[in-house]
Order: C-alpha cells, then sequence, then structure tokens
C-alpha cells in the first residue's frame, strides 16, 4: 500500500503554462527588437529615442518587461524552493523578490513613458 | 526482512552531468544571473532614454572594459537561456526526445549560443 501525501496548492501546471507563455512572448518581441536595430540608420540618441517613441513601441516594450518580470518570478522561486529549505528564510527571501520584480514593473513602465 | 542500506543523498561533485543535464543547470545559472543584474540593465535603459547628456553617461558606462567584459557575460546568459528555452518548449511538444536526439539538440544550443556571443560581442565591443 502507497502511502500517498497529498500536497500542494494546485498552482503548479498554471505556472508551468505561465513560464512558457511569458518565453513566447519575451522571444517574439526580441526577434522585432533585433531586426529594428539591425535596420537602423545610425544609432545615436535621436533615432534611439525615436525607436521607443511610438505608442505602439511602448506597449510592446511593457509587455516585455512585464512578461519578464513574471517569468523571473516564477524562475527563482523554484530556484528557492530547490535550494532553500528552512521555511521561515525562504519565504522571506520569495517576498523579497516579489515586492524587487514589483517595484521593476513600476519602473519599466515611468521609464518608458518619462522617456 | 533486511533492510538495504542506501544512500541517504546525492553527493553532487561526483555525479558526471550528461550535456542535457549541463545545458539544463547553465539556464538556470545564465537565468539566476539576469535576473541579478535585472535592476542594473533597467537603469541603462532609463540613461539611455532619458535625455542626450544621460544618453552620454550611458555611453561612458558600458565603454569601460569592465562593464563591456559584465554586458559580454550577460549577453551569453541571454543567448544561452533563449537557445535552450527553445528546446526546451521543442520538448515540450514532443519534439527530439530520443536520448541520441536530446544529446545533440543540448549540445547545439551550448555551441550556437557560445558562437552567437562571439559572433555579437566581437561586432558590439
Amino acid at each position: 500500500m502507497v502511502k500517498r501525501i497529498v500536497v500542494g496548492a494546485h498552482y503548479g501546471l498554471r505556472d508551468w503554462l505561465a513560464q512558457r507563455v511569458t518565453a513566447v512572448i519575451m522571444a517574439v518581441y526580441l526577434f522585432f527588437f533585433a531586426i529594428a536595430l539591425v535596420t537602423q540608420p545610425a544609432l545615436d540618441y535621436a533615432s534611439w529615442k525615436a525607436l521607443f517613441a511610438s505608442q505602439w513601441m511602448r506597449l510592446a516594450t511593457l509587455l516585455f518587461l512585464l512578461a519578464l518580470n513574471y517569468h523571473a518570478w516564477i524562475g527563482v522561486r523554484d530556484i528557492f524552493m530547490d535550494y532553500i529549505q528552512p521555511t521561515g528564510i525562504r519565504l522571506t527571501a520569495q517576498i523579497v523578490v516579489i515586492l524587487a520584480l514589483l517595484a521593476c514593473s513600476i519602473w519599466s513602465a515611468q521609464i518608458l513613458w518619462s522617456a | 526482512m533486511t533492510v538495504k542500506k542506501r544512500p541517504k543523498h546525492l553527493d553532487l561533485p561526483k555525479i558526471r552531468l550528461p550535456m542535457p543535464g549541463f545545458v539544463s543547470i547553465l539556464h538556470r545559472i545564465s537565468g539566476a544571473g539576469m535576473f541579478l543584474f535585472l535592476p542594473v540593465l533597467l537603469y541603462l535603459l532609463q540613461l539611455s532614454l532619458g535625455s542626450p547628456e544621460s544618453f552620454e553617461d550611458f555611453r561612458a558606462i558600458v565603454a569601460h572594459p569592465l562593464s563591456k567584459l559584465v554586458l559580454l557575460g550577460l549577453l551569453w546568459a541571454l543567448l544561452h537561456h533563449l537557445c535552450a528555452g527553445i528546446r526546451f518548449l521543442a520538448l515540450d511538444l514532443h519534439l527530439g526526445i530520443g536520448l541520441k536526439q536530446a544529446r545533440h539538440s543540448s549540445a547545439a544550443v551550448l555551441v550556437v549560443s557560445l558562437a552567437l556571443t562571439l559572433i555579437l560581442g566581437v561586432k558590439l565591443w
């Protein structure tokens, strides 16, 4: 008889999927971003600024950065779950990472729209 | 009934990782590295977009040999993470899950990401 221990809050599949969806968003953005960079005539301040001037580019870049922050959260959480065994330390570290990534997300929007 | 004596933990330094395992742990290390440098990269983006003066500050910072070295490392981390990630997505779709194919594709991830780092690194340096 196998003794079963039921664990988890069933967030595994959702996060597994989220990790892949955010990865595809970032890969697609990077592909078009690389094309945009290569087709720039010159990489000076004016053309760099003009690239980020359109609302479309800002929204796409924000989507990329939000996907990145969420992707980073799932990845770092997995690393902590593997290597930090004491629950208290792990939870504290995870909270610090959540707050840092939230701050980075807000900062990203600020950078894009104040430019 | 006799109780078999089994090892209680894995002796990590004694385990020689196969190629796919090596690519997998590098995927984790590169991801952690990029996470740690995220605030620095956002700060550089802010400098580059802020004003013509801050753009010059940005150029001065990235022109420093030490930051070029760090950025080269981050470029490799990005390319390895991207290539290994595409490989993982293919594996999720049950593409190339045979042992031989999996070994070949993991070697390809290593070679392609290093080669791209070298090419882009030389161009950007």
